[in-house]
């Protein structure tokens, strides 16, 4: 590849960072880097496409949306999983990196639950997938946990005064899912329709589950069948 | 007293920015390829993932503030793998100049196939150990964080005890068992797990000018960070008619 030569000017003077070495452009600092560890067979790039198509498209906030809309519809399920999500979760197959300990926190009409990482980008990989930008931006890190309701206001929730919130920080390694309110309107909805409910926000907290389409004006368009692959 | 990296509660970030409905998982290619370059990396065995936390927040604060979130990523595991002696400054110096050796690495067996992603990825690492630390405290009680903050191992050194919460007054909300505690196993000094606890803090214990008075936030935090709180203010959860 060109260019991985002719770095673009090192902003460090005197750095002494073994990272001030490689180009500053990010992507070819990266692919330079790449370069190097699979010239002396530490990387396999064939790996790394099978790493990204892990998380591009087979794990994300669909496995949550599943065990959220499964909880909805199974009591028995739902007092398990809020019980012991560990093995729940685990019996569904959605355990593995990034979600060793997961503990799963329900929304009420009481109580609100919204999940942060301050320190870092901690996060439910095997039911989330990997974090969104805004979830690893300093203002969310730093603004979650003392300005909740402005956040929320800033995803378009507004919640009661009367419903507290409770802001889960994962400082250890147990990752937080939120198990988002039920909408209204959707007793007769069956579980696979309700997927569609379950937006990826809606499990970190900075969202409500949907409305179902039943409950919104009436319109033209189609029903999506699926809106938690992105 | 902390790094940069401890930034809850800070002032002057403005607002939060979500995301579009549609918006792809990596907002670019080398995004992407620096997240799998990483976990390719740390399967070479070579760090934990304490010690991946601490390489990014010791990234200078000039660096750690300038930085996007994948370029700490990137710097960091450069700084790792020199660390570490998996690559050498010459190798990093080496391939700049276009000039890179092509001798297999001596870590090169260890190299993570394609074959062999889901295995790493669906195992992951658990936390929880085995300790004979006693838990010194039950759901309910009433504990205050340690003051001042910061590592008690290793000054300057990783710990989970944000700069926010330090001598805060909370109550224990869940036991989570014993595990590993990352302010030891960042800095090599072994695994040492011990009680590890949900602790909830009012918000009013942690602001000055608290959004609402009825919230609150939570934190996984270690025992050893803990202390019984003498003088705390009544449960809520016990005297909530008050």
């Amino acid at each position: 590849m060109a260019g991985l030569g002719q770095a673009a000017p090192m902003p460090h003077d005197h750095s002494d960072h073994p990272h001030a070495l490689l180009p500053s452009e990010p992507a070819l600092r990266v692919k330079a880097l790449e370069t190097i560890l699979v010239r002396k067979g530490l990387i396999d790039p064939a790996a790394l496409d099978e790493i990204i198509d892990t998380y591009q498209n087979k794990i994300g906030p669909q496995n949550g949306a599943r065990v959220v809309a499964r909880a909805w519809s199974d009591p028995v399920f739902k007092a398990a999983l809020l019980a012991d999500a560990d093995t729940v979760l685990a019996e569904l197959g959605y355990y593995g990196r990034q979600g060793e300990h997961m503990v799963v926190v329900e929304n009420t009409p009481e109580q609100h639950n919204m999940v942060v990482c301050t320190l870092c980008s901690c996060y439910p990989w095997p039911l989330l997938g990997i974090p969104p930008g805004w979830y690893k931006s300093d203002a969310y890190r730093a603004r979650a946990v003392r300005a909740p309701r402005a956040v929320l206001a800033e995803f378009g929730v507004t919640l009661p005064a009367e419903t507290s919130v409770r802001v889960w920080d994962s400082t250890a390694e147990v990752r937080y899912l939120v198990l988002p309110m039920r909408p209204a309107g959707t007793d007769a909805m069956e579980e696979e329709d309700l997927l569609a409910l379950v937006s990826r926000d809606s499990m970190i907290g900075t969202a409500l589950a949907a409305l179902p389409a039943a409950a919104l004006p009436p319109t033209t368009a189609p029903p999506t069948t699926n809106g938690a692959q992105t | 007293m902390s790094r940069l990296h401890d930034m809850g509660g800070r002032f002057g970030d403005g607002p939060v920015v979500p995301d579009a409905a549609a918006a792809p998982v990596f907002e670019t290619d080398w995004h992407a390829r620096a997240l799998a370059l990483t976990l390719a990396c740390g399967a070479l065995g070579q760090w934990n993932i304490d010690v991946w936390r601490h390489a990014r927040e010791r990234l200078s604060p000039k660096d750690y503030s300038r930085f996007s979130y994948y370029e700490k990523w990137t710097s960091a595991l450069e700084d790792r793998l020199v660390d570490t002696g998996v690559l050498t400054r010459e190798d990093l110096l080496g391939n700049r100049l276009g000039q890179g050796g092509d001798d297999l690495h001596v870590l090169a067996s260890r190299a993570l196939r394609a074959d062999a992603v889901a295995a790493p990825l669906g195992k992951g690492g658990p936390a929880s150990r085995d300790s004979d630390i006693a838990p010194h405290f039950v759901v309910g009680d009433a504990v205050r964080t340690r003051h001042p903050g910061g590592s008690a191992l290793v000054d300057g050194g990783h710990t989970r005890l944000p700069d926010y919460a330090v001598g805060a007054r909370g109550r224990i909300m869940l036991h989570h068992g014993a595990h590993v505690l990352p302010d030891s196993r960042a800095h090599g000094l072994g695994e040492a797990p011990e009680p590890l606890y949900a602790v909830a803090f009012k918000a009013s214990q942690l602001w000055t000018h608290p959004e609402h008075p009825g919230d609150e936030v939570v934190l996984d935090l270690w025992q050893s960070y803990l202390q019984p709180d003498p003088n705390p203010e009544p449960d809520p959860n016990v005297e909530a008619s008050a």
